[in-house]
């Protein structure tokens, strides 16, 4: 079998970004794609099989672009998926994706794939609205002009597919007898020197000997080529040809890159009369309606604002009933399988380990699906361009591209889908940065540790909901401005990259394809499950090994002895968390809350508090009841317990004076806020890397930044004379 | 001969000249923005400080800081019947 599936041909479906290609990819594949990476780098890929007239294809999903040329190494995987350069398999067959209604424009990325020598099929997509836009288009001569074949489609309504796939059937069998017309015909004698020269230094493993192919990727690096490009695995051979072939046409007052360009275009509209007729003008479009409303400074900016609201309410709030369900539920099994069980460590594992584990990945997936299905719809019907549009002039000045909003936004219920979310921006370095600030974004499993600290702060009796309350706004806030403040330092030094031009495209508006939105929805959560899953399970394991081991059988044979003497149901009970607080304190975590003590102490924790904050690492709620295991409390205990609060008011330091005065708990807030007690963020950030070298720098630069403001509220607060 | 950044919303325009980065440059024209092609400023956003142009039946927007580089000579009154190809206009 899969001899057969390596064998089957490979064909490459590329095409301009809001094209409808992956709806024609959904279409051919039916959702039967696997998702892996282009060779050597953590880009996804898409591959997916096809039945095409009796063959079986390898259909791959190339990055959308308008263009092969590129300035990042993640534009370059568009040229070597489609041109098949080492080490990417090379395509039988490329289909071209274009939008009939921007015709001319999408042809130009067709012809720089013709010009490598590629085999092509054009997919015609959109005919439905060609005409609605008062314009014709006539495919066979389309097909007549470009000398390949041309398949008129309409993807969100599955028109035309099936002879899509018959066309790309016949083309596999007979490829070689249709030729292209176009051929890269340099007038300008200078300007055919200039390739030539250049395309000497083109390495052979790329053109094996294929004097076109040469040529054209002559081209592509004289386009893509520059002092501030970001592109890898170029010879310097190469760099420098072009560089000289640029210097010289400076000198002589020409511009190579409109020359190639303009070249492209000339033919296009020269040929543009046999097979396209566009009026002259066109009215306002339904799009123009709505953006001159959706795009308005004051109402634009309002139903901006209310989407955001509605997309932050479903994370935080909508979200609860499910993960309450799936908390539950685990819950439930969990202690099925404890009575079923026997008591001793593997139990533990199976309980507290594995089902504890999955359960705390399976948590996560609400939210994710909720996220991605809110990202799917602003994609797909095009107001996620406008979200850019309108938040760039803020985000910008932070360093972040505008569509970081919407991640940073998702940040403040959960870091884990908020990540995820960051792949709907294009550039790696503004996706890093986005990625490394969200987890100073204040989440929800913020709250329940802000709640149980300010309730700390005021005696039981006190009647101050409104200070309490714009306590927890603060705790926002300050989170907020250090998140911005974040972006804006790592922009200027370790995420430091050359300033890219904005050129945005305002697609317009379009009907939702909810299929395709679905199908990612499902495959961003199994992603997750599967690659960030398992890093999470292994953490929530080992997790429960520091917090249960060594076993302190010595500690527990007294208390069972103790429990046996005990005369009523309570006093079991009280003797059963007090033997917890005891395991736990002489368990590996707990020494190492002993043994992290005096980095603590500076910032007025003792090593109760470390052992909380070592439990927290699985999340940072789980310190409540951490903080209440190692307080000889029932482990249910929650932050609204008052027994808990009570037990905190009463913690004294060794010299009997209170720990938790308002300036510890201060400190303690500000620790939580900003230290990145998540390991299940860390894996996240991993997965989405590539690497631990990223989720590593996250974590060191969020503990420092962390240990230094708590150190600064602490010792700043007591030697301003506060308690 | 002005920038784009003074053309009203609605206005026609050709490109004379082409400014600016390298990077911006070479991306404009590949949308089929070259010196002598046709566009239309559709609007300016002030909450994104962005202009949003019409090109090849396409709609692109730029920020306005860096369209100040494209200069641009206004087509007036709006559209001229201008023979097809119209991308051909030396």
């Amino acid at each position: 079998m899969t001899a057969s599936a390596t064998a089957a041909p490979l064909v490459a479906l590329a095409g301009n970004p809001n094209t409808g290609k992956s709806t024609i990819f959904n279409r051919l594949t039916g959702g039967s794609a696997k998702v892996g990476n282009y060779p050597g780098v953590t880009v996804e890929r898409e591959i997916g099989k096809v039945d095409c007239g009796g063959h079986s294809v390898r259909l791959m999903d190339v990055p959308g672009a308008y263009s092969l040329a590129a300035r990042s190494s993640e534009e370059q995987i568009a040229l070597g998926a489609v041109a098949g350069l080492p080490p990417h398999e090379r395509p039988d067959l490329v289909v071209v994706v274009v939008d009939g209604t921007q015709l001319t424009r999408n042809l130009y990325l067709a012809l720089q794939i013709l010009e490598l020598g590629v085999p092509i099929v054009v997919a015609l997509n959109m005919v439905d609205l060609i005409e609605a836009s008062g314009a014709r288009v006539d495919a066979e001569a389309l097909e007549e002009t470009l000398g390949v074949p041309v398949v008129p489609v309409c993807g969100s309504q599955g028109l035309g597919i099936e002879d899509l796939r018959r066309r790309l059937g016949e083309t596999l069998e007979n490829t070689g007898a249709a030729s292209a017309t176009w051929k890269w015909k340099p007038t300008d004698a200078t300007l055919l020197e200039d390739v030539r020269t250049v395309a000497a230094a083109v390495p052979h493993e790329w053109h094996a000997g294929d004097d076109e192919r040469r040529d054209a990727l002559a081209l592509w690096a004289m386009l893509s080529i520059d002092e501030s490009d970001e592109l890898e695995g170029l010879p310097e051979g190469l760099r420098s040809a072009v560089r000289q072939a640029h210097e010289r046409a400076r000198d002589a007052g020409r511009d190579l890159d409109e020359e190639i360009i303009r070249t492209r275009y000339d033919w296009i509209d020269a040929a543009a009369s046999d097979f396209l007729v566009e009026p002259e003008t066109a009215g306002p479009t339904a799009t123009d309606r709505i953006d001159r409303v959706l795009l308005n400074p004051l109402v634009g900016f309002g139903v901006f604002l209310l989407l955001m609201g509605l997309v932050f309410q479903s994370l935080f709030a909508w979200a609860d009933p499910a993960i309450g369900l799936i908390e539950t539920s685990f819950g439930a099994v969990g202690e099925f399988v404890a009575g079923v069980l026997p008591e001793g460590w593997v139990t533990g594992l199976i309980v507290d380990g594995v089902i504890n584990g999955v359960g705390s990945v399976v948590v996560f997936l609400p939210q994710i699906l909720l996220l991605f299905f809110f990202i799917g719809l602003m994609e797909d019907t095009g107001y996620m361009a406008r979200v850019a549009f309108l938040m760039d002039r803020t985000m910008k000045s932070l360093g972040l591209h505008g569509r970081a909003f919407v991640p940073m936004l998702s940040g403040f219920a959960c870091a884990i889908p908020a990540i995820l979310a960051t792949r709907t921006i294009e550039r790696k370095r503004d996706r890093l940065l986005t990625m490394m600030v969200v987890p100073l974004m204040s989440c929800s499993a913020r709250l329940p540790v802000y709640g149980l600290l300010i309730a700390a702060l005021y005696p039981p009796d006190a009647d101050a909901p409104f200070a309490q309350g714009m306590l927890m706004v603060a705790m926002y806030v300050f989170s907020t401005i250090v998140a911005l403040t974040c972006a804006a330092v790592l922009g200027r030094t370790v995420l430091k990259g050359p300033r890219v031009p904005l050129i945005l495209e305002m697609p317009p508006y379009r009907l939702p394809h909810w299929f395709s939105i679905l199908r990612m929805m499902w495959m961003r959560s199994s992603l997750f499950l599967r690659e960030a899953g398992t890093v999470i399970m292994a953490c929530t394991i080992a997790m429960w090994f520091l917090l249960s081991f060594p076993r302190g059988e010595e500690i527990q044979a007294r208390y069972e002895a103790r429990r046996e003497a005990a005369a009523t149901e309570v006093q079991v009970e009280e003797l059963n968390s007090q033997e917890a607080a005891e395991l736990l304190n002489q368990s590996y975590g707990g020494r190492m809350g002993r043994a992290i003590e005096p980095a603590l102490r500076p910032l007025g924790f003792d090593w109760k508090i470390g052992v909380g904050i070592i439990g927290a690492f699985a999340a940072r709620e789980v310190f409540v009841s951490t903080m209440a295991v190692v307080y000889g409390l029932d482990a249910e205990t929650d932050e609204n317990s008052d027994t808990l609060r009570e037990q905190i008011r009463a913690q004294e330091r060794p010299d009997g004076s209170p720990l938790y005065t308002p300036l510890t708990c201060f400190s303690l807030m500000v620790f939580f806020a900003l230290a990145c007690q998540c390991m299940s963020t860390l894996a996240v950030v991993k997965r989405e890397t590539g690497g631990w070298g990223w989720p590593t720098f996250l974590f060191v630069y969020m503990t420092t930044l962390a240990w230094v403001t708590s150190f600064v509220v602490y010792q700043g607060g007591k030697l301003l004379g506060f308690e | 001969m002005k920038s784009i950044d003074s053309l009203k919303p609605g206005a026609h325009a050709h490109i004379v000249r082409l400014g600016g980065e390298r990077a911006f440059r070479r991306r404009l024209m590949e949308l089929g923005l070259l010196p002598g092609s046709r566009l239309k400023l559709v609007r300016r956003a002030d909450v994104g400080d962005v202009l949003e142009l019409e090109v090849r039946r396409s709609r692109v927007t730029v920020r306005r800081s860096e369209a100040r580089e494209i200069e641009v000579d206004r087509i007036e009154p709006a559209p001229i019947r201008v023979p097809l190809p119209a991308g051909n206009l030396r």
